[in-house]
């Protein structure tokens, strides 16, 4: 069966002030029709660079990539009939024109028959849940609308590997929710499509994807089935710890031995900071109470967590995704 | 099932609605962006009322008037379309999709034709109707050839700047504001460029719209014809298929330069 995604030690450098930047640093994974596989970093991991290649808006240093089989260098004409692209937080179309025209717009690009268009948009429309605003200017819709009109915008040519991006930044919970199933569905009808997910969602990783790629500086770090992963991590001590505003010093707990990883997230309005902890064993758990009490902060809550695609992804890159 | 003509014929065809659609959907827009500039026209108009110049002077500046409305398109629309269309996010989705994005260029030139044509007709019917400005009937089929030729060189020089403003334009409006006030001066848009030394008249004709202007102005009011002003209509007929393929050429230079460079789609670059 041929792959819907291989990369062979892809890398791609930048030229920065400081010198080069390696974004993507001999990246290889396969990705088979049928799955969505989700990528999994922190920022300036390299997974955005990875999607703009393999959508050809970007080129590689080295290495090979491959969509649907075709060279992302030289077949570049073939690769763009079955993709396509949503960015999060991106809002392409053209603010004075309607939902519907700015669809009707993006199918002409593929081509479209005007009844194959007039077709495909209200289908969209219907699965976006944009039919109310159907005849609404773009530049009247809320940043939530709009990602619907970028998600139905991607879909417009039915693409056979769809490639998101945080698809489901600036979404309500209910409308998140109800286009992941929808992507779900995609695939389930169509074995044949694949997706692509770019996500700092750990939980919608953990929900929709068939496998993740952990990637970090640059680098894959592993390639697994989200259950399995959890599986293999199930031996991990996960600490949730609240405690008043800690600023960097929590970084100071990463030196003590068998702390794995820590993910540090601060709350101004509460002034507090929440840890989250992976521990290679229990006994590590006194270590860092006394080294938290050492830095002159009170303990709010320590709860023991459960293994999640998070905890792993703490273990294997010593940090989350903030 | 879709052929390569699709991709070429239906994204140009789009874009130029679209184009069309945008630019007169919002009708105080539409009147402002017509009537307004006659009144700085009006100006230069009575400017010659008042020297006593000939009445080809006025026929001059509604001519000017007219092609300056396209050449102000070029710059501020066409020239920057595809600087908004990095900006707007919409770039990205042109360069992931099969259409030509020459098809898509030209279908935006195209779309500011067919809006600019709006604000030349109502220039020129002022300069009839007010101004009283007379255009020999007999010469107006030739005229419009030349006029015709003169706004696809015109477009298709735009077309050439789309990409360079892409590639080079931190900024676009700052290349644009470089480009209108110098070109306004040496294209003789309110007077014959023959005031000029023969080194900056050479310089302007670079420039279609000098060269355009030039042989109507001489058509309309001096009585030549295509075949007496046949070197500089010449000129212009050659212009067409080289900037456009020079237009085709900086397209695919700046496609292969972003994604060399990753600034294909880094916004306010």
């Amino acid at each position: 069966m041929r792959e819907s995604v291989r990369t062979e030690d892809l890398t791609r450098t930048f030229r920065g002030e400081e010198g080069e930047i390696k974004a993507l640093d001999g990246v290889s994974l396969s990705v088979m029709p049928g799955e969505i596989f989700g990528l999994l970093g922190p920022n300036g991991a390299g997974k955005t660079t990875l999607t703009k290649i393999l959508c050809t808006l970007l080129l590689p240093t080295s290495g090979k990539a491959f969509v649907n089989g075709y060279d992302v260098v030289q077949e570049t004409a073939k690769i763009k009939e079955v993709i396509n692209l949503a960015s999060g937080g991106e809002t392409p179309g053209y603010g004075i024109l309607t939902v519907r025209e700015n669809l009707w717009f993006f199918s002409q690009l593929y081509g479209l028959s005007n009844e194959e268009s007039k077709k495909r948009v209200s289908q969209l429309i219907d699965a976006v849940g944009l039919q109310e605003k159907a005849k609404e200017r773009m530049n009247r819709l809320s940043s939530g609308m709009k990602q619907r009109l970028n998600i139905a915008r991607s879909m417009i040519n039915d693409p056979r590997i769809l490639f998101l991006d945080e698809p489901t930044l600036g979404l309500d919970v209910v409308f998140a929710q109800e286009i992941r199933q929808y992507i779900e569905k995609l695939v389930k009808v169509d074995p044949e499509k694949t997706v692509l997910l770019t996500t700092h969602y750990m939980a919608e990783a953990d929900e929709m994807c068939d496998r993740v790629a952990i990637i970090d500086k640059g680098k894959i770090i592993v390639v697994e089935a989200p259950a399995r992963l959890k599986s293999l991590f199930s031996k991990d001590v996960n600490l949730l710890v609240e405690v008043s505003f800690i600023g960097s010093r929590a970084d100071e707990l990463l030196k003590l031995k068998g702390v794995k990883g820590l993910s540090v997230t601060h709350s101004p309005e509460k002034n507090t900071t929440t840890l989250k902890l992976v521990l290679e064993e229990e006994s590590t758990i006194s270590d860092v109470i006394s080294a938290i009490k050492e830095m002159g902060v009170t303990m709010h809550m320590m709860n023991k967590a459960e293994t999640t695609l998070e905890t792993v992804f703490i273990s294997l890159v010593g940090r989350g995704l903030e | 099932m879709t052929s390569k003509l699709d991709l070429i014929i239906k994204p140009a065809f789009s874009r130029a609605y679209i184009r069309i659609v945008m630019g007169n959907r919002v009708w105080a827009e539409v009147l402002t962006d017509s009537m307004l500039p006659v009144l700085s026209l009006a100006a230069y108009v009575y400017t010659y009322y008042f020297l006593g110049a000939s009445s080809q002077y006025v026929g001059f500046v509604i001519l000017g008037g007219a092609m300056l409305a396209f050449w102000s398109n070029v710059l501020w629309s066409v020239g920057s379309q595809l600087y908004w269309e990095k900006e707007d996010g919409n770039l990205e989705t042109f360069f992931i999709s099969p259409a030509s994005k020459m098809s898509l260029l030209t279908g935006m030139a195209f779309g500011g034709v067919v809006n600019t044509a709006l604000r030349v007709i109502v220039t020129i019917a002022v300069g009839v109707i007010v101004f009283g400005v007379h255009f020999d009937p007999s010469q107006i089929p030739e005229a419009l050839s030349v006029f015709g030729l003169t706004v696809i060189d015109l477009y298709a020089l735009g077309m050439v700047f789309s990409s360079l403003y892409l590639l080079y334009g931190r900024e676009a409006w700052h290349i644009s504001n470089l480009l209108t006030e110098p070109v306004s001066f040496i294209s003789g848009l309110y007077y014959p460029i023959q005031f000029f030394p023969f080194w900056l008249q050479a310089l302007a004709s670079l420039i279609p719209m000098t060269l355009g202007l030039d042989i109507l102005r001489r058509m309309f009011f001096n009585g030549s014809t295509i075949l007496s002003e046949s070197l500089e209509v010449g000129v212009l007929a050659i212009m067409a298929p080289v900037l456009i393929l020079l237009a085709k050429f900086a397209l695919d230079y700046m496609e292969r330069f972003s994604k060399r460079e990753g600034r294909l789609t880094l916004r306010w670059q």
